[in-house]
């Protein structure tokens, strides 16, 4: 659905981003995680055509941005940082407006309001002025804006910022039912956030892709060596030998019956190896689990390394 | 390059909206209808005045046309100098500063279409002014019996000046986030192509020609004598078209930025 190759921005002399490579398939929901900075709004911004690249190409369901913006613009719903509320107007008047110049016909104007207000759980202050309007509800109007057309793409930049906790719960799940329809692009720099929603994550920082898999493959990719926790019912001294025997095993120690087994960096999973040793040595396998690094974790090494090379 | 209607209307009309759902709108409106009912009560007493006096003395008395509907006309022209730039200082500006501005970037719209929405509104704004100044040549009519031809090139004339206006008021009012500088800027330019005929006085032949040219009241002369040159409607209608073009050139490059 979307594709972005060798896309650079500059600011000047300064690089905003460079050299991004991704796919997004359809229906798939995306996460861009990254500090602040770290190049995710800009990148957002060339996709949905506010702002041209320096260099590369983007092409939403087949269309180049630089070439046919109009066709790819048609399929965009954009939530920028700042939704770009008419602070005048009221909110279903509001709604109408970008669902007009984002070209719905006339007659399905109305049905298409409804839907987004409804969506976004908005109906009621549907006849309020937006600057009245609570920053939570400023942000969910900035969604249903985002939402009318009902467009294939979704990009939304901190979809949930300014939002309480109830609130943000209530987006996750709007995003998540949105997925599969809609292809979905969202930016964090919050990560539960992320975790939450999104079926991968490319995370970015200082213009770069640092990292790109899922929730998952990100926790095993970063690990420096994985850590497994392994329960048994009889931990003995000669199958912890055996299991300090498998190549790759950097250390084990015990904790009640409770077997802390770390692995070498770049060792692979070792799991079935790790296994085989315990019920072997008949010290009886109760669970074995790998110890997830939550993202906040990970996060903090991508940061951290970056800066140590740059 | 596609230009549809449905795009332009619609923001044409939520502009248009704007104006009246903010206090500015009736500000404008009533300060307009202010001065120029002063203006046409002024112009009528003076306009009886020399009539009597021409009566009495034997002098050639002034058609309500010459007496009247021109000056008031050309009087409104100067208000809306500086009217004009108050309209259109917050089109674009105002959305800049709000960031507003991303809804229209990112829509299926192209910059032609926005463009022209907004610069409509504007004039539609305008309309509704001059609409409203009808009711002197409705007075005049009810007394009377001025000439029809004339008045309608004096509100040709006014509207195809007014749009020149605005097309510069639109160009700034893209150039800058400040309103106040917006206005200026627009009240400043216009002003200078009021006032360069001036500087024909001094010009070698050939510039002061085509200064007097340039100037905008200039175009207007002959409207207020109820004559259409094509000339005239030519120069304005190039003055609104060089106004949008540079719209769309500084649009077109803040999206680099």
């Amino acid at each position: 659905m979307i594709q972005v190759s060798h896309l650079s921005k500059l600011y000047g002399p300064r690089r905003a981003i460079e050299d991004l490579n991704f796919d997004v398939k359809a229906g798939e929901i995306v996460g861009f995680l990254g500090p602040n900075g770290a190049g995710k709004s800009t990148t957002m911004k060339i996709i949905t055509g506010f702002m041209p690249a320096s260099e590369g190409t983007v092409t939403v369901g087949g269309h180049d941005v630089a070439k046919n913006p109009i066709a790819v613009k048609r399929e965009i719903g954009y939530l920028p940082e700042n939704p770009p509320l008419y602070m005048e107007m009221r909110v279903r008047e509001y709604l109408e407006f970008a669902a007009k110049i984002h070209g719905v016909p006339n007659k399905n104007v109305k049905s298409a309001v409804d839907w987004a207000l409804e969506k976004t759980h908005i109906t009621d202050v549907a006849h309020r002025i937006t600057g009245n309007l609570s920053k939570g509800y400023k942000q969910r109007v900035g969604i249903a804006q985002a939402l009318v057309h009902r467009p294939k793409v979704l990009i939304l930049d901190e979809p949930t910022v300014g939002l309480d906790p109830k609130q943000i719960i209530e987006i996750r799940e709007l995003i998540k039912s949105l997925g599969g329809e809609h292809t979905i692009i969202l930016s964090s720099h919050i990560l539960p956030e992320v975790t939450a929603t999104c079926g991968r994550i490319i995370v970015i920082n200082r213009g770069r892709i640092a990292a790109e898999d899922t929730m998952d493959g990100l926790t095993l990719k970063l690990k420096k060596g994985i850590v497994f926790s392994v329960l048994v019912k009889d931990p003995r001294a000669d199958g912890i030998e055996k299991v300090k025997s498998i190549s790759g095993i950097h250390q084990v120690s015990t904790v009640g019956n409770k077997l802390v087994v770390q692995v070498k960096p770049d060792q692979g999973e070792l799991r079935d190896q790790i296994a085989a040793a315990v019920v072997g040595s008949g010290m009886g396998l109760l669970e074995l689990t790998a110890e997830r690094v939550s993202l906040e974790e990970i996060f903090l090494q991508l940061t951290t390394e970056e800066e140590r090379t740059a | 390059m596609t230009f549809r209607l449905r795009p332009v209307l619609t923001i044409a009309k939520r502009d248009l909206k704007s104006y009246f759902t903010s206090p500015m709108a009736y500000v404008i409106m009533s300060g307009f209808l202010f001065i120029m009912g002063f203006m046409f009560f002024s112009t009528l007493e003076y306009f009886n005045s020399s009539n009597m006096q021409a009566q009495q003395f034997g002098g050639k008395s002034m058609s309500l046309t010459d007496g009247i509907i021109r000056p008031l006309y050309g009087n409104m022209n100067v208000i809306l100098l500086f009217i004009c730039p108050a309209i259109t200082m917050r089109l674009f500006a105002e959305e800049r500063k709000n960031q507003t501005i991303q809804i229209l970037m990112t829509a299926p719209i192209t910059l032609d279409e926005m463009i022209v929405g907004k610069f409509l509104s504007a004039v539609f704004f305008v309309g509704t002014l001059m609409l409203a100044t009808l009711v002197y040549p409705a007075i005049l009519f009810f007394v009377g019996n001025p000439e029809i031809g004339p008045l309608f090139t004096c509100l040709l004339g006014t509207m195809l000046l007014a749009s020149s206006l605005i097309s510069m008021g639109v160009f700034f009012s893209a150039t800058t986030e400040s309103q106040i500088v917006a206005m200026i800027l627009t009240l400043v330019t216009t002003l200078f192509f009021w006032l360069i005929s001036w500087a024909s006085y001094s010009a070698g032949p050939v510039w002061s020609d085509v200064l007097g040219h340039l100037s905008l009241i200039n175009h207007f002369n002959n409207f207020g004598q109820g004559m259409i040159h094509s000339s005239d409607v030519i120069f304005f209608l190039s003055f609104i078209f060089l106004g949008l073009f540079l719209t769309h050139r500084v649009l077109d490059s803040y999206r680099w930025r």
